[in-house]
């Protein structure tokens, strides 16, 4: 029974106070969460961080879910934020630049195959902006359509989609670059 | 050229590591652990704005804690940060002492444990000393985004003492802030749209039902108080409707009175009836898929079957999901051609069906000819992708289609998704009704018991004018209709759209009024510039009423003076006026002072009377729950 509920009742079952109904949702959506904050931030040293803080936060912000947005919509804002607050200290943090952002440091690595295609995606994640890489990185769940997106980062449908049209436009012209001698 | 975006998904795809089992395990029960030790502190259940900037504040410490206790990495810039980090460490750690035993195990588990201090965030958070500024404001932006999530539609009006007339496109609030107070010297006049919705009382119930506070914004006390039947005076002759005004002691206030205005619309008897066109617009998103969203709409959409004739004709179209028009035109008598078509209707996919919304009012063209009422019903969980995306682009549409006689009533269906403030726009531009639907009953009051009134308009553009008399009243403020203000001078423009009254329906307008002299008088007398008052009369005021005759571009006036005393206090105009109180104390409004739960109440339970559908039982039942929970 419980098995077949939504994840929003599960969610107000949850933020009421029902213990049972917040383990089931958070082991629902605990790889879909993990594989978007490794989206997110690129090593998965940081994506198993950033999973361990929203899990451990999510109980008393789950206090203030009231059902006005989709459980997943909530959750991967949840998980946005958390991953900018996480950008915003590894910035301070003078060059101790981990992640997409340490494109470089993986350019440098040994070049075997595997590697070289690792590459490419660090490559291209890393020279995207954060609201282009963001996008890029809760598109890329099998299950979100644009909408969803445009919910989660609080922006119009439209500007997913251009977003989405710029991300293209980009790895096209990447992809160009590479295939000149 | 394959597509970049797929090369790109394809690699993450690859890159992308499965989580670490043990960290999975010892992270579910790490959250379950905080989930715990949350239950037992029943003052946070409603989280404040400060909270959640504490518990920003304090995930962020813990974070760089957890930073520096995992990696040891004491590299200069790391070490910078352990500073800042420590100086907050210390005072959260003592508070927690402070806060008794219940969490003196955090605490020590704070060093070993780095992650479990995060479910801190939100205890720490309750009467700490001010943070540090600088990162009170850095935390702050990401804050806002995150709170205007939980408070979606927080108003984008703001209506205070000195307002400006407000815009006459009121549809951009979904609620708007509480109705001032205003000074009779310095604005005599008020002016409103009615309306007829129902939608906000049902979100109520289903928010109190659940043990949840509903959120401020929901509360629309009008609706709340139309939610109900009342048997004010029938209207007499040719007038589709009428108004009983009655003058009473304001409950909270012995101080202050109550004008309270009932509409009862005409009910024409059903043989009367002129023919009904209805196209069914259904939402068959994935997200329908839900037991009380596309099943509950089948079952609602067949027990409304049994109430039409046989000179009424049924059509359906679907937009999201499957697309397209499921039914032709169809007799109401082949019942079993429209519930076969009914039932093979399935919630599913994600596509945007083009057009919905344009081939459901193309349908409805089709089937309207001359002296036929035609309506569509768009039934939905929130998600409005009917074909046009731009949301003021859809309001446009919405309102050309009205012009050529077709209405538009939106019905909303479950929790989560439920976009109230595109609803009621909606059905505000379409010359229609917004309900929301949340049990088979819920279903059955909508479109069974009330299906006259909700299907054959009898008055359109119905505007409400009140002008009060400064030598008798000093104060007044209108209790609700936040949403449905209109500019005074849109009272004799016919052009300014307004409310619909349904065949049969009530409606209720409250103004809380003080007297001159009366010592409850908040606002001071201006020291410049006030007129003195030279009327001699003792009326309260005079209540001004505009309608259009349904296919009629003009509108025509009803007027009547308000007199003291007037009218019976009779049980339905306790009951509203319980109701009214009730909807207030939701929206935390500062008017009620002591007059809390249990007068609401006692003055409900005093005045149920018949109550033959239960409803007024079930209103103070939901005012119970709302007094356990806010106790909370």
């Amino acid at each position: 029974m419980r098995m077949t509920s939504s994840d929003d009742d599960l969610a107000v079952a949850a933020a009421c106070g029902d213990a049972a109904a917040f383990s089931v949702l958070i082991d629902r959506h605990y790889d879909r969460l993990f594989g978007l904050c490794f989206r997110l931030l690129g090593t998965r040293d940081q994506a198993e961080d950033l999973t361990q803080d929203i899990c451990a936060a999510l109980p008393s912000k789950l206090r203030g879910f009231r059902g006005d947005a989709r459980f997943s919509t909530w959750l991967y804002r949840v998980a946005v934020n958390g991953a900018h607050d996480w950008r915003r200290r590894a910035g301070t943090r003078a060059k101790a630049a981990e992640g997409w952002g340490d494109w470089e440091v993986a350019r440098r690595a040994e070049a075997d195959e595997a590697r070289a295609a690792q590459d490419w995606l660090t490559t291209a994640m890393g020279s995207l902006p954060p609201d282009l890489r963001d996008t890029l990185a809760l598109i890329l769940d099998e299950e979100m359509t644009h909408a969803e997106a445009a919910a989660v980062l609080d922006v119009s449908e439209g500007t997913v989609s251009w977003r989405m049209s710029e991300v293209r436009k980009r790895l096209k012209a990447m992809s160009m670059e590479e295939a000149r001698p | 050229m394959t597509d970049e975006i797929e090369r790109l998904r394809a690699e993450m795809a690859r890159a992308t590591p499965t989580p670490d089992p043990a960290r999975r395990a010892e992270n579910l029960r790490l959250a379950a652990k905080n989930f715990d030790a949350l239950q037992g502190t029943p003052d946070m259940a409603r989280p404040t704005e400060a909270r959640l900037v504490w518990g920003r504040l304090a995930d962020g410490v813990t974070k760089m804690i957890d930073r520096i206790s995992r990696r040891g990495a004491m590299i200069a810039t790391t070490a910078l940060v352990a500073v800042g980090a420590f100086v907050v460490l210390p005072t959260s750690t003592l508070m927690l002492q402070d806060r008794g035993s219940e969490y003196e195990s955090f605490s020590t588990e704070l060093e070993s444990l780095s992650g479990s201090s995060h479910g801190l965030g939100g205890v720490m958070s309750m009467e700490s000393s001010a943070p540090q500024a600088a990162t009170r404001s850095r935390m702050s932006d990401a804050l806002v985004v995150e709170d205007s999530m939980l408070r979606p539609r927080a108003p984008l009006g703001v209506v205070t003492d000195i307002a400006p007339p407000i815009e006459a496109d009121t549809e951009a609030f979904a609620n708007a802030d509480t109705n001032p107070l205003k000074s009779v010297l310095e604005e005599p006049v008020s002016t409103f749209s009615i309306d007829v919705d129902t939608a906000s009382y049902s979100v109520v119930r289903s928010s109190l039902t659940r043990g949840q506070m509903p959120p401020r914004d929901a509360v629309r006390i009008e609706e709340m108080v139309n939610y109900f039947p009342y048997d004010y005076a029938a209207p007499e002759g040719d007038v589709p409707f009428q108004p009983t005004v009655t003058v009473l002691p304001t409950p909270w206030n012995a101080d202050t009175e109550l004008v309270h205005i009932g509409i009862q619309g005409a009910l024409p008897t059903t043989e009367d009836r002129p023919p009904l066109n209805l196209v069914f617009l259904i939402d068959t998103s994935g997200s329908m898929q839900a037991a009380n969203k596309l099943p509950l709409l089948k079952q609602s959409f067949r027990m409304m079957l049994g109430e039409l004739g046989p000179d009424d004709q049924v059509s359906i179209v679907t937009y999201a999901g499957s697309a397209g028009r499921v039914l032709d035109p169809t007799p109401a008598s082949e019942r079993a051609t429209i519930e076969a078509a009914l039932d093979r209707l399935e919630a599913g996919g994600g596509t945007a069906g083009q057009a919905g919304l344009q081939q459901a009012y193309a349908t409805a063209d089709e089937m309207a000819e001359d002296g036929e009422v035609t309506r569509v019903i768009l039934a939905t969980d929130g998600d409005f992708n009917v074909g046009l995306s731009d949301p003021d682009a859809l309001k446009d549409f919405i309102a050309d289609q009205r012009d050529s006689g077709t209405y538009l009533s939106v019905l909303g269906f479950g929790r989560g998704n439920l976009d109230d403030a595109t609803m009621q726009a909606l059905a505000q531009n379409g010359n229609g009704q917004a309900a929301y639907i949340d049990t088979l009953s819920e279903a059955r009051k909508v479109l069974v018991d009330q299906l006259t009134g909700a299907l054959f308009p009898i008055a359109n553009d119905v505007k409400i004018q009140i002008e009060f008399n400064p030598a008798t009243i000093a104060e007044y403020r209108l209790i609700g209709y936040e949403t449905r203000a209109l500019r005074r001078e849109d009272f004799n423009n016919d052009r300014v759209d307004a409310g619909e009254i349904g065949a049969g329906h009530q409606v209720t307008a409250l103004y809380e009024i003080t007297p001159v002299g009366s010592p409850a008088v908040r606002i001071d007398d201006l020291r410049y510039g006030t007129s003195q008052v030279t009327v001699t009369s003792d009326e309260i005021g005079f209540l001004r009423m505009r309608y259009k005759t349904p296919g009629e571009s003009q509108s025509q006036l009803i007027e009547t003076p308000v007199m003291p005393g007037q009218g019976n206090v009779s049980d339905d105009i306790r009951f509203s006026t319980a109701i009214a109180g009730f909807g207030q104390l939701l929206r935390d409004d500062s008017y009620l002072g002591d007059w809390g739960y249990p007068q609401a109440i006692a003055l409900a339970n005093g005045a149920r009377g018949e109550d033959a559908f239960g409803y007024r039982t079930e209103a103070v039942t939901l005012m119970r729950l709302a007094e356990t929970l806010d106790r909370n």
